[in-house]
């Protein structure tokens, strides 16, 4: 059903989300015999009031021919819930296409991406096999992601993360054209947006980091213990690269139609087509560097608005730039 | 009204599941509670219920029980209904709590999630499962899907269908109207593309989904886009976004202790006397295609191209459009 919204308590679920929850739901109780009120409710995303109106949902199914008949029998005691019949739904129902295409792409994205080849091999298999026709759809989906620049890199960071182990990097920050070092207690490899970066506990920074793995100059495996806060390694919540915050500064650009691409690369607040193919778009950046940067870049393709700091700081470089040519 | 819609629903595929007859609408307003009385309104609900379960995939088979039945009855047959038999090791169950999360977007995180319920659903207890659902120490990959166009897209390539849309090409003044019959989807370098046959430019075209604006329109039934066989769609996107050769040499004059990157990659790097004392010049292998010297322009005062002479003319040009 559409027009649902995703804003706000309470959560409207509509009756074909519910009942496919529920078609879930009682082979999960079932092939576990008896299973956590609470623990379930996790698994399936719900809170536990929610889980027992769908238990209580189940349980009051009537057929009334040829005689009155309750197919689903159901107890939750003492947090537990056992179903001690279910008939006909005691299985899950088939994947559909999306399902198995969702799955079965995000595992070959893992599988790329250099998770246990293994594991990931048989389980496609498994999925694949169990799908049936549903998954031929995702065979039109491919995934490429780029191995990132020095294999050493990539290999020195699992074992030091397989061993548990501190590393050093020699670590370059692009916008400041500077070459970092720190020492780092991998928390673990995150492949985003087209690009591989390690997330750790940076010691220097006193915080979790995520590092491109491209922009690794160097890395070393410690013989030191790595020590992640517990609390760093839960935060993985909002793993978006780009984090707005309220010091941002607003960076405002007018682009020329050679420079949309500027606009997809980094997100922005404001989009505002001017014609021709040309772009007024609205940045927020902790550091306008990055932007001075690319104002270069794109030359007579770019030019800055605001703030007017950064457009005087474009017009200075580029002015003593050029008079090295001379 | 919810409620009792999926107790309706619930119902209907027990009793189904449950009778190997063909039952007629009839017999299951009689055996499902809350619907009304045979009618017109009995009928739109019925209706309803049906296009609803089968969105759901659940397999809602027609057919009569014998030859001398006249109406048409509904059944759900076990073994079109059930996931196979699944077991899952504790590894295998790790990737799936992996894979799990992989998707970021709407339109298949819901999807994965669902899929991940039936399969554990399917496979009872394994060992390790609690750790498959901490954040592991290990590749986590990530997908978004922020291109507007993806959803559409995805659509039309599943159910093999045509589409409608418009594309504004990087570089171009002008957006224009493209009509595909979409092969496949693509995610190569952290974005989406839809490579297909363009039934405008009468070849076959891949567009960034990112540069698709407006809504793509699906413009054909289910089933009637035809994959031509050995249609690579990955090498397709793969050409269009070659990367040229690094078969070109270049000199630069460095200011010491910038341009870190490009030391990295260097051929040579020797320190200069007299007049560029404290600059290095650094010889260095370059592509030509156009972007390196907008790339070298970045680095502003702190670089001078020496040669080659194309080289150092495009970057003067960048620099002198900067100041304008």
């Amino acid at each position: 059903m559409s027009g649902q919204s995703a804003a706000g308590p309470p959560r409207m679920v509509t009756s074909a989300e519910r009942l496919r929850r529920l078609l879930a739901l009682v082979p999960y109780v079932v092939a576990r015999r008896a299973v956590g009120l609470a623990e379930t409710a996790a698994t399936f995303g719900m809170t536990e009031r929610e889980l027992i109106d769908d238990l209580n949902l189940a349980w009051c199914v009537e057929l009334k021919s040829p005689e009155p008949f309750c197919p689903i029998d159901l107890s939750y005691e003492d947090g537990e819930i056992t179903i001690s019949q279910a008939e006909s739904i005691a299985r899950p129902l088939r994947l559909a296409a999306d399902e198995a295409s969702a799955l079965l792409i995000a595992l070959r994205m893992l599988a790329e991406a250099g998770g246990d080849s293994d594991a990931v091999a048989s389980l496609i298999a498994k999925i694949e096999d169990a799908a049936g026709a549903a998954a031929a759809a995702s065979s039109q989906v491919t995934i490429q992601i780029d191995r990132p620049n020095g294999p050493g890199v990539l290999a020195a960071l699992n074992e030091a993360l397989s061993a548990g182990k501190r590393v050093h990097l020699r670590y370059y920050v692009p916008r400041r054209d500077e070459a970092t070092e720190r020492d780092v207690d991998p928390i673990g490899i995150r492949v985003i947006e087209g690009g591989t970066y390690l997330k750790g506990w940076c010691r220097r920074a006193e915080g979790v980091r995520t590092f491109l793995l491209d922009r690794i100059l160097d890395v070393a495996v410690l013989d030191v213990p790595a020590e992640v806060p517990e609390e760093a390694e839960s935060a993985e919540a909002d793993e978006r690269l780009f984090r707005p915050s309220e010091t941002d500064v607003q960076v405002e650009l007018e682009l020329a139609a050679e420079a949309r691409w500027v606009a997809e690369y980094y997100p922005y607040e404001s989009l505002t087509e001017l014609g021709e193919g040309r772009l007024r778009v609205v940045f927020r950046t902790p550091n306008t560097d990055l932007f001075r940067r690319r104002a270069l870049h794109l030359g007579e393709e770019c030019r800055v608005i605001a703030p007017a700091e950064l457009a005087e700081e474009v017009q200075d470089a580029a002015a003593a730039a050029l008079a090295l040519y001379d | 009204m919810s409620k009792r819609r999926t107790e309706r629903l619930l119902s209907i595929v027990v009793l189904l599941l449950s009778s190997r007859r063909y039952l007629t609408a009839e017999q299951i307003r009689a055996s499902v509670s809350g619907y009304p009385d045979a009618g017109e309104s009995f009928k739109r609900m019925f209706e309803r219920d049906k296009d609803e379960l089968r969105e759901l995939g659940i397999p809602l088979e027609t057919g009569k029980s014998g030859a001398f039945d006249d109406e048409i009855g509904y059944r759900i047959r076990r073994q079109d209904y059930e996931l196979p038999e699944i077991h899952l090791t504790p590894d295998e169950a790790a990737a799936l709590g992996i894979a799990s999360r992989v998707w970021q977007s709407a339109e298949l995180a819901g999807a994965a999630a669902g899929a991940t319920l039936k399969l554990k659903a399917a496979s009872g207890d394994i060992d390790g499962e609690e750790d498959a659902q901490r954040p592991s120490r290990s590749i986590e990959p990530r997908l978004t899907t922020q291109e507007a166009a993806f959803g559409p897209l995805w659509e039309a390539v599943r159910d093999r269908r045509p589409v409608t849309f418009t594309h504004q090409g990087s570089g171009r003044p002008e957006a224009s109207k493209r009509e595909l019959e979409p092969w496949g989807v693509v995610y190569r370098r952290g974005r989406w593309y839809v490579a297909g046959y363009d039934r405008v430019r009468e070849a076959p075209r891949v567009f960034r989904m990112s540069r698709i604006i407006g809504q793509v329109k699906l413009s054909g039934p289910a089933g009637s886009v035809k994959v031509p066989d050995g249609a690579d769609v990955s090498e397709l996107v793969k050409d269009w976004d070659r990367t040229p050769p690094r078969d070109r040499t270049a000199v630069l004059r460095i200011r010491e202790g910038a341009g870190v990157r490009l030391r990295q990659w260097a051929r040579d790097v020797a320190a200069e006397t007299d007049r560029w004392q404290g600059w290095d010049r650094v010889t260095v292998s370059f592509a030509d295609s156009g972007w390196y010297a907008d790339y070298l322009a970045e680095f502003g005062p702190d670089l001078v191209v020496l040669d080659p002479p194309d080289l150092r003319e495009a970057v003067i040009r960048r620099l002198k459009g900067a100041l304008a």
